[in-house]
């Protein structure tokens, strides 16, 4: 059995990853449901249908020439730190990381697929891609499916498309989701209007780790709700067009805030460098609101020799189970939150105060 | 604003209730919620309306007299109330009236234009274009145009030949 942590790349590794427009779009997935014909869904399923799934779906994935070098595992053979790293990633989500016995994961090398096996569906795939390529996220699952319904009797229904266990996914059972990082918009006071414009378009805007999570350190994720009556092209399309006028209204906050309100960016870019860098105990919800400000600092040049990678690097690695892993004996939060506050303040010791001119 | 029902006509019955802690809205037009039985306030829960697989078909057990369970995973409509998930791919079939109404609710139509599986992809686009030929012809014979009416006539026969008899729906 490979160890996942050999597997996963660094996180310093992991932020180096670059895409167009990553300074907004952090990354690009998409996800299709898919399950087999003669098969109970997951949620109804008994333990041995589960595990039977199991037995066929992993190895059908595995001999996937773009899983070649890949990560294969059953849920019950992963520890639960280890799982909330990989919701941490956004490898899996956090439905999976409750998964024991029956359910499985396969995820290939350079971490641009990942596929659930018995989440809410037989398969949740999905392909992953920095930056704005939604429509490379699209192609490269599209064909990653298509190879791997030569091997899977799929549940498809002429009228009603792929057949799966929730309604709302039916038809394609496609998510095409942009994570944004939002804080022009937030600062401006523009993000609400700027949401609901966004779910009048029949798309959702939702938090960090998905479905009922707050947007922790601006970061949103947009996606596609309807999955039937349209097809894959449209819905892919359609994202792609939301994304790139949100990114545009983005810049435009950003721009026009350094111009009317420059005082009010930097007092908040400025507060945020104060605390990161001097504080000695932190929270991991606090921690991320200010690396989110920082990153905006970053991008307006007001940290120069700074990369965002720093800034990145350390919003992945102080997230909890991240954090814990880094240390070897478990902590209570609290003590954490002083670790945490003792990483931030190491790696930051060579960032100088923000140049506000 | 449309009918959330319908997504066509205009709504112009506003609903809101709240269940719990939760608000829920809902916009329908006149027919629609006429359809969904939404005039008579005392005898209608918006959750089932939005479940779709609720009061009606409650109120109108079908001729089978027991509750509907799917021959083939014994999941009834009350394992679908409680989880919002349905048991297997079968169960669609199973219960495919009480999912039509939730499902033009939920999605942009009802009909999945999108990927097929390869096996199946001939197969649909055959189905759809005789599909376009019936429609065809019958215009053809509404305007009496009985040349084009015997051409399109040929085609489908030779279609349909090649088009298994039975497809999967």
């Amino acid at each position: 059995m490979k160890d996942i942590h050999q597997f996963l790349c660094s996180p310093a590794d992991s932020t180096h990853r670059h895409g167009p427009n990553d300074r907004i779009v952090m990354s690009s997935r998409v996800r299709l449901a898919r399950n087999l014909r003669d098969h109970a869904f997951p949620g109804w399923a008994k333990k041995p249908e589960r595990v039977k799934v199991l037995e066929t779906v992993q190895p059908a994935i595995a001999s996937l020439p773009e899983m070649a070098d890949s990560f294969s595992e059953a849920m019950d053979n992963l520890v639960a730190l280890d799982k909330q790293i990989l919701v941490e990633r956004h490898l899996i989500s956090r439905e999976h990381a409750a998964k024991n016995v029956g359910s499985g994961l396969v995820l290939n090398r350079t971490e641009t697929f990942s596929v659930m096996i018995n989440e809410e569906d037989h398969l949740r795939m999905q392909a992953l891609r920095p930056g704005f390529q939604i429509r490379e996220a699209w192609q490269a699952i599209d064909g990653f499916d298509s190879a791997l319904e030569k091997k899977l009797d799929f549940a498809f229904d002429n009228e009603l498309g792929y057949l799966t266990a929730c309604p709302t996914n039916l038809g394609t059972g496609i998510r095409v989701s942009a994570m944004l990082h939002l804080p022009g918009l937030v600062l401006a006071d523009q993000i609400n209007p700027i949401i609901q414009s966004v779910n009048k378009l029949g798309l959702a805007v939702r938090g960090l780790y998905g479905e009922g999570t707050e947007a922790l350190g601006n970061v949103f994720q947009v996606s596609n709700q309807m999955t039937l009556g349209e097809s894959e092209t449209v819905i892919v399309e359609r994202l792609e067009k939301v994304t790139a006028q949100i990114i545009e209204h983005e810049e435009n906050a950003r721009q026009t805030l350094l111009e009317k309100k420059p005082k009010v960016v930097f007092n908040h870019i400025g507060r945020a460098y104060g605390v990161l860098a001097n504080a000695h105990s932190i929270s991991s919800k606090e921690t991320m609101n200010l690396l989110s400000l920082m990153r905006l600092g970053v991008d307006m040049d007001l940290f120069p020799g700074t990369q965002r990678a720093l800034i990145d690097e350390l919003f992945l690695l102080t997230q909890p189970a991240h954090l814990q892993k880094s240390l070897s004996d478990k902590l209570s939060a609290e003590e954490r939150d002083l670790l945490r506050a003792d990483m931030v303040r190491e790696r930051l010791k060579n960032v100088s105060r923000p140049v506000t001119k | 604003m449309q009918c959330c029902v319908c997504k066509e006509k205009p709504a112009t019955v506003h609903l809101t209730q709240i269940v719990g802690e939760k608000m829920q809205k809902l916009d329908m037009c006149e027919e629609c919620a006429k359809a969904k039985g939404v005039n008579d306030p005392t005898s209608f829960a918006m959750a089932d309306l939005m479940l779709g697989l609720g009061a009606s078909q409650e109120l109108d057990p079908s001729a089978i007299g027991a509750e509907l369970k799917c021959a083939r995973c014994g999941f009834s409509q009350a394992d679908f109330k409680k989880s919002g998930r349905l048991g297997c791919p079968e169960c669609y079939r199973t219960f495919a009236e009480g999912l039509a109404g939730l499902l033009k609710t939920m999605h942009k139509g009802v009909r999945h234009t999108g990927k097929a599986p390869e096996a199946l992809r001939k197969t649909r686009e055959s189905v759809d274009r005789l599909k376009i030929l019936q429609k065809k012809l019958a215009k053809a014979i509404d305007t009496e145009d009985f040349e084009a009416a015997a051409t399109l006539r040929d085609e489908i026969k030779t279609m349909s030949g090649a088009v298994p008899a039975k497809t999967t729906k």
